[in-house]
């Protein structure tokens, strides 16, 4: 156990754990939003997101970036960016609607058992995800340099990078502009309506099957977002980078409490930090090991994760 | 009442399905086994056989492939050329995707065994695949050579089938820490994957530089963020690296590095020694990251095949590609003299003892498939220019 590393470096370490906790937060709500209507994990989810990465990729490779470019100024970067992530949404949007549409909608009108559900959910994972993989041959993509790399801020030993503060900043905006979406809007208010009752919902004139699209549309909105940061961050991607950030993410959803907006962001950021706080003290083959430890330890005590299931319950 | 009628019914119709797919394993198993035992029988002395194969194992797809693909095209190349002139009686090169991966090589190593006229194999090319298939290819009696499977155990194991082409890690480790230690770092930190052939480097490499090592972290197969370990590197205050793995992870982590503005020397094994390691990368990164490798420069082997190599691919050889043509002809030059059973080619290389034509190295193994250890040789590799620039020779320690 190394508590130098931790103390040394808990500035850094804050920082990039709630970098990495941003972009799991952004996929997780992916899991939660369509958990708290349907009540089923939509496992697809991390291969959209995975799609995402490759959005941003092509996005900036049809302007003539690839890993060799040189660093673009620092507008030319933001505007690169910016176009980036609308790319990478709307492809994001678009595949989770896919999944809806093509895995999940015809079962729910032949009123499939559960676990038919699950398996078409494993198998549109499976499709996404190896479709990629022969498609692009399975190779690596290295992630053209986009922000420079010289700290801005710079207090004692706190830093933080143009990356950083933009992957907080955009995953802050994004968030705020959902809660705000779901509590405050007409489209919001189906969507709880949705998750509270969707017989009632039906009745009182809601078209459920909308929502239904709305709330994947959402999702994949995020995890295209998440996508082009975690691109900038990880600077490579690959067909199975969904896997391992999909499994995190739903874990912090699980952590917030699954169903739960506000939940499901701060499962991820608290699981971006501990993962990296643990890293720090135990060594990095103990990270996934940490985080899924404090995960079930937390839901041995709390079994609907910390602020309780209520994508339904939350109220304008 | 109608729900409880329709579970028990779901009941009935899972035990059914279950009993159906338990009876198809059990067939398909038989059905194997059957398939075995004819596999590994010999064909009669004294005719000739034609149409025999050569199989080539390894990562032909997938993040790794730059290690691999080019031993392949050289192996096509060998078996080209063999065929130019033995027209009459061809062998073909079979191959077999393992897209570097452990898990898929069982697999794949039964169905090459299943296959008769599969008589010697290329590979497998990565230490953890190796450890997965050899047992099929020892069971079969199949021999092996890699062309770059370097983990130090492989030949520990008892598989009378193994052959290394190449130098085991116990020679290239040293050599890697010697170079490191001719950097004059104040500090060296080591991070390993996890995986066979990594671990097994980066071990080698903290043995030989002692105290020099301050600090070392683990990597996971697979990994994105790397976010604790270069937290880690940069408060070291390490000036060099020791990265034992693959490209696919040490890429991203030598970005991320990079990212937070760490200026000291990354070195690496030859798992990283390839063209991918560079493109993914990119040439402002990896500058001057250091690769080490039990191989000569490719494009400096002997005779005719570079020549013979950028004719046919219209590109210089890549990393192994010179050992790769070397050992596929090893299995041509059994082929020819008619040795045309997997027994027989396994007694040609146990009493073989001639230099290849690319390599210049002399393929004489010891009893365990270890190349004789005064022919191999290490270079260093510096990336240059979004090239893998041949350094220099390693002296022996």
């Amino acid at each position: 156990m190394q508590f130098n590393d931790l103390i040394n470096g808990f500035p850094v370490l804050t920082v990039t754990g709630l970098t990495q906790g941003a972009i799991y937060a952004l996929v997780a709500l992916g899991y939660t939003l369509v958990y708290g209507v349907l009540r089923l994990i939509n496992f697809a989810h991390s291969d959209v997101f995975m799609i995402g990465t490759f959005g941003a990729i092509w996005t900036w490779s049809a302007f003539g970036f690839d890993a060799n470019s040189p660093r673009p100024s620092l507008g030319e970067a933001l505007g690169l960016i910016a176009l980036a992530i609308v790319v990478a949404a709307l492809l994001c949007g678009f595949f989770a609607m896919l999944v809806e549409v093509t895995a999940y909608r015809p079962l729910r009108a032949r009123n499939a058992p559960p676990l038919a559900f699950l398996i078409t959910a494993i198998g549109a994972s499976f499709v996404l995800s190896e479709g990629m993989g022969a498609f692009t041959n399975r190779r690596q993509f290295g992630v053209p340099a986009m922000l420079p790399t010289d700290p801005v801020v710079n207090l004692g030993g706190w830093s933080l990078t143009p990356l950083q503060i933009s992957t907080l900043v955009v995953a802050v905006v994004a968030m705020v502009a959902l809660d705000w979406f779901v509590r405050r809007t007409r489209f919001g208010r189906g969507i709880r309506a949705v998750a509270q009752d969707s017989n009632t919902a039906a009745l009182m004139g809601v078209n459920k099957n909308r929502v239904i699209l709305l709330v994947f549309l959402i999702g994949g909105l995020m995890a295209g977002v998440a996508a082009v940061m975690s691109d900038m961050k990880a600077a490579s991607t690959r067909f199975n980078v969904g896997f391992l950030i999909g499994l995190k993410a739903f874990a912090a959803a699980v952590l917030g409490g699954i169903g739960n907006l506000r939940g499901a962001a701060l499962g991820g950021i608290l699981l971006g930090l501990v993962e990296n706080y643990g890293s720090a003290v135990f060594g990095t083959n103990f990270r996934d090991f940490i985080g899924f430890l404090v995960l079930i330890l937390l839901l041995m005590f709390r079994p609907t994760g910390l602020l309780g299931e209520s994508l339904g319950r939350a109220r304008a | 009442m109608d729900a409880e009628r329709a579970s028990a019914l779901r009941q009935i119709f899972v035990r059914a399905i279950g009993g159906v797919a338990l009876a198809a394993l059990v067939m398909g198993g038989a059905a194997a086994c059957k398939q075995d035992e004819g596999g590994s029988g010999s064909n009669d002395a004294g005719a000739k056989v034609c149409d025999l194969k050569i199989g080539f194992f390894g990562a032909l797809s997938g993040a790794d492939a730059g290690l691999v693909t080019p031993g392949k095209q050289a192996a096509d190349m060998a078996i080209k050329q063999y065929n130019a002139e033995h027209g009459d009686c061809k062998v073909s090169l079979q191959e077999y995707d393992s897209q570097g991966k452990p898990e898929l090589s069982g697999g794949l190593a039964t169905s090459a065994v299943n296959d008769a006229k599969v008589v010697a194999m290329v590979g497998p090319a990565f230490s953890g695949e190796s450890e997965t298939a050899n047992p099929t290819f020892q069971q079969a009696g199949l021999p092996v050579i890699s062309q770059s499977a370097t983990r130090p155990s492989l030949s520990e194991q008892g598989w009378a089938i193994f052959h290394r082409g190449v130098g085991n890690d116990f020679s290239q480790g040293p050599a890697a820490a010697t170079y490191i230690k001719g950097l004059n770092p104040a500090k060296v930190f080591v991070v390993d994957d996890q995986s066979a052939y990594g671990a097994g480097l980066a071990d080698e490499v903290k043995k030989a530089l002692g105290p020099l090592v301050t600090a070392s972290d683990k990597a996971t197969d697979n990994q994105q963020d790397f976010s604790a370990i270069v937290t880690k590197v940069t408060s070291s205050g390490a000036t060099a690296l020791f990265y034992g793995g693959y490209t696919e992870e040490a890429s991203p982590f030598l970005k991320q590095l990079r990212q937070a503005n760490w200026k000291g020397t990354f070195v690496g094994g030859d798992g990283i020694y390839d063209a991918n390691m560079l493109s993914v990368t990119g040439n402002a990164d990896v500058e001057g990251a250091v690769a080490t490798c039990p191989c000569a420069p490719a494009t400096e082997a002997k005779g005719t095949f570079v020549a013979d190599f950028q004719k046919e691919y219209n590109a210089p050889p890549g990393v192994y590609a010179d050992v790769a043509y070397d050992v596929t002809k090893i299995f041509l030059e059994a082929i020819g003299e008619g040795k045309s059973t997997r027994a027989d080619i396994q007694a040609f290389l146990t009493s073989y003892g001639k230099p290849g034509a690319a390599t210049g190295v002399t393929y004489k193994w010891t009893d365990k498939g270890e190349l004789d250890p005064a022919q191999v040789r290490v270079w260093a590799y510096v990336a240059k220019n979004g090239q893998w620039a041949p350094d220099k020779e390693i002296p022996k320690a």
